[in-house]
């Protein structure tokens, strides 16, 4: 039988990185010298789990690297080695190494090989430098008699040719209780040759005293046969401290005295320091598992709670039992029954809801899976730049959809770096300020209405206003006299202009070109928000705000001619009718609405989509003022329909993409609705208008 | 064929070994930890337990001692899955009324032949 190891190694991976993630949070928060007895098994236990693992599955770099990792932990867990902060420095360094081995073997990249030399030196150093007393004290003290009596092996250990094994095999009482039986052990040695044994019945208590449940029967076995004495000795291995056990050659067991069996010659192979050998998986390892997964951080399996899938089988449950009701009462339905069907149907309404409720809620995990990499990145920040820095967490349970969790990552690594760098001041400057040394971050999340909330608040310098008026008055953002007359909003929006850096120095840990624009059009890619508020002295705080699933989406019906459309809720600011009056056509150019001081350029959504529509009379429609990427313009329609949550299909998954839209959704009445992709949209009419949006749309 | 209660904390051993046990006609329940395990032991039984050493909430030593303190598994075989430096670990777990065990890291047709002694 041959099993493809492949297959586990993806949970493998997952689950190393889960404990290199409970590991890495406990030793930051571990100080040293102070070890308490259950963090510290909790991050040895993440380190077996990762070295048997590992072991099991053929990543022999990961085995060698964590061995030695494991056996430092283990000395410190039994309490010979101290915790310093060098050891709390070098497991952290560990967990690093370990991660990047884990995404190597993932995703194919080559590793630093230099880093991890130079940490396993580290680790090699610790573990040969501190006395730690080697436990050769190990094996439990009343075996040690027994270990004294090690067997000759010179001339046992060689099978005789032709010759086979004496055996006296005498249980003790409570053998049996062990769960060994002595059928087993006699079917196993028949296997290996021609066997007899002979019961010595001399020790079994008459009838009425006997114990079933003890073993009380001594056996002289005969075993013939050219069998190596291992293979005998690996059968009694399981009960060779729980009985008197001989095994001699055939032809010298006459002469022999039984002795009390030792160890079996297997165990010293078992106790030296070898690497073992991978298991017949590993060779095919590299090339199969690139194939397995794409190189892309988003995973595609989900740890879901039991009590949601719990919950998920007992609303199946009820359903079940609506839907039988419901068909009974339609076998013979009369018309008194009409009460009933009533109920049973709106019974029927509420298992839906509730099970569609729980259904969705099976993509929600908690930030925490976000949130749990910063206070690391904290630690070796401020410690890097020389800042003390305590990082503050708050509503980590906090849901969230994976796959906004998954995107929203980057964004917020780049928040709290900058947070960390350009926010809090050196303790110096605090100091002079009258601010306590140690600076703040706090991270906090948490709902309101359909969003979630994600606050990166630091009470650092603040931004400087000036300074950033200046850069965009640089570079060309604003004239040199406009400044002055801007709200702190509109200035601080210039952060996420393209290319804005106002750092004085570009240091080694921020301004590296990934520049607060890609946050915040990462945000925006994901149907959210960011906004920042700032007072000189005190401190930042950048507001992420997100939907709170992808999947689902608020959205407003219009009707343009036959057609349907759905407009994203949170991208519309309102909808009004038109005067004649404020519309200017600029020639050649778009149409445009003056909506009080603004001029909105107005989309004809029918021309878009090139559809028929009730009108092309512009007041004879309604304007749907909308706002994406930044930008406004107003959309027309001819109606406004009903407003409704709907559930978003991919276009490109089940048709192909369509400029312009964002994907499609289907109606109650069982008819395809198209999403106005809002960013897009603006984009395209801006273009030119001469690039017709998907005139598939029809 | 036998029923099998499998206990490893670690999520791709418990993968692995039942689907080597089920694809070799075996009954597994999986169980996360020694306490679940136990939990499980009290309602059901099993022909033989297959049981990680070092696990959260109860260890495999625990569980070994536990499961042989009920009276259904008195003489069920209980097998432990160590590492191979884990010598005291072996006497630590047969003293608790461990059968025997397996040597991490294993194969699948290591852990059919190991089962196999056991099982017949």
């Amino acid at each position: 039988m041959s099993i493809d190891m492949e297959q586990f190694k993806t949970t493998f991976i997952e689950e190393s990185l889960e404990g290199l993630d409970i590991m890495e949070s406990v030793l930051l928060e571990m100080q040293p010298g102070e070890a308490e007895a259950d963090e510290v098994d909790n991050i040895f236990r993440a380190a077996h789990s990762i070295k048997g693992g590992s072991a099991t599955f053929g990543f022999q770099d990961i085995t060698q690297f964590t061995h030695v990792v494991e056996t430092l932990l283990d000395q410190v867990r039994s309490g010979q080695r101290a915790v310093t902060q060098e050891a709390i420095d070098l497991f952290l360094q560990s967990v690093d190494i370990v991660r990047d081995m884990l995404a190597s073997a993932q995703e194919g990249f080559d590793i630093d090989q230099a880093q991890v030399a130079a940490v396993q030196a580290g680790l090699e150093r610790m573990l040969n430098s501190t006395p730690a007393s080697e436990p050769a004290a190990a094996t439990p003290s009343d075996d040690g008699a027994t270990d004294e009596h090690e067997h000759g092996t010179s001339g046992e250990a060689a099978a005789p040719a032709g010759g086979g094994w004496a055996i006296t095999f005498k249980p003790f009482p409570d053998m049996l209780r062990s769960g060994n039986d002595v059928v087993r052990l006699f079917r196993e040695l028949a296997e290996l040759g021609e066997f007899r044994a002979e019961a010595d019945l001399s020790a079994m208590p008459a009838l009425v005293d006997m114990a079933p449940e003890e073993a009380c029967i001594s056996w002289q076995v005969t075993l013939r046969g050219e069998i190596p004495r291992e293979a005998v000795a690996e059968i009694f291995e399981w009960v060779d401290d729980e009985c008197e056990l001989t095994i001699h050659p055939l032809d010298e067991a006459a002469a022999l005295t039984p002795v009390t069996a030792a160890e079996p010659e297997t165990t010293a192979v078992a106790e030296a320091p070898v690497v073992q050998a991978a298991p017949p998986a590993a060779e095919r390892r590299s090339s199969e598992r690139r194939k397995s997964r794409s190189a892309g951080a988003e995973s595609s399996s989900i740890r879901v709670s039991i009590d949601k899938v719990d919950a998920l089988i007992n609303m199946v449950g009820e359903l079940v039992i609506t839907q039988s009701m419901l068909s009974q009462l339609g076998e013979d339905l009369t018309l008194d029954k009409v009460e009933r069907l009533k109920d049973g149907l709106s019974e029927l309404e509420r298992n839906t809801r509730e099970l569609q409720e729980n259904v969705m809620s099976i993509r929600m995990l908690p930030i925490s899976f976000a949130f749990n990499r910063f206070p690391r990145m904290a630690h070796d920040l401020s410690s890097k730049l020389g800042k003390q820095v305590e990082l503050k967490m708050s509503g980590e349970q906090t849901e969230l959809d994976k796959t906004v969790m998954e995107k929203i990552g980057d964004p917020l690594v780049h928040l709290v770096r900058n947070a960390i760098d350009h926010g809090i001041e050196a303790p110096e400057a605090r100091r002079a300020a009258g601010k306590a040394e140690t600076g703040t971050v706090h991270l906090n999340a948490y709902h309101q209405g359909g969003n979630i909330l994600i606050e990166i608040r630091d009470d650092g310098a603040g931004l400087d206003r000036e300074r950033i008026l200046a850069k965009a008055v640089e570079r060309g953002l604003i004239g040199a006299s406009e400044g002055a007359g801007l709200s702190d909003a509109a200035v601080y929006a210039f952060l996420f202009e393209p290319g804005f850096s106002t750092a004085a120095v570009v240091s080694d840990v921020s301004g590296r070109g990934v520049g607060m624009d890609v946050v915040k059009r990462n945000i925006t890619a994901l149907g959210g928000a960011i906004d920042v508020q700032s007072s000189p002295g005190e401190g930042s705080t950048f507001t992420i705000r997100l939907p709170l699933t992808l999947a689902i989406l608020d959205g407003q019906l219009v009707r343009v001619g036959e057609q349907t459309f759905i407009v994203p809720l949170v991208s519309i600011i309102e909808s009004l009718q038109m005067e004649q009056g404020r519309v200017n056509a600029i020639a050649g150019a778009a149409e445009l609405y003056k909506l009080r001081e603004d001029y909105l350029p107005i989309i004809r959504l029918y021309d878009a989509f090139d559809l028929r529509p009730d009108s092309t009379n512009l007041t004879d429609g309604l304007l749907v003022v909308v706002e994406g990427n930044g930008r406004q313009a107003g959309l027309l329609v001819d109606d406004l329909l009903g407003q409704q949550q709907v559930v978003i299909k991919s276009l490109e998954t089940n048709f192909k993409k369509v400029e312009g839209l964002s994907g499609a959704t289907i109606l109650g009445d069982g008819t395809v609705a198209l999403i106005v992709d809002i960013g897009g949209i603006i984009q395209l009419s801006q273009g030119g208008g001469q690039t017709r949006a998907g005139s598939a749309a029809a | 064929m036998a029923t099998i209660l499998a206990v490893d904390d670690s999520a791709s051993m418990r993968q692995m070994v039942a689907f080597t046990l089920k694809g070799a006609g075996h009954t597994v329940t999986e169980a996360a930890d020694g306490q679940a395990a136990l939990d499980l032991a009290k309602r059901q039984k099993f022909d033989l337990v297959l049981s990680d050493v070092n696990m959260p909430r109860m260890d495999g030593i625990t569980l070994a001692r536990e499961l042989r303190a009920l009276p259904s598994f008195k003489f069920v075989p209980i097998l432990m899955l160590t590492t191979e430096g884990g010598m005291n670990k072996k006497q630590e777990g047969k003293a608790a009324g461990a059968t025997g065990w397996i040597v991490k890291p294993f194969n699948p047709e290591q852990l059919l032949a190991t089962i196999k002694r056991v099982m017949g």
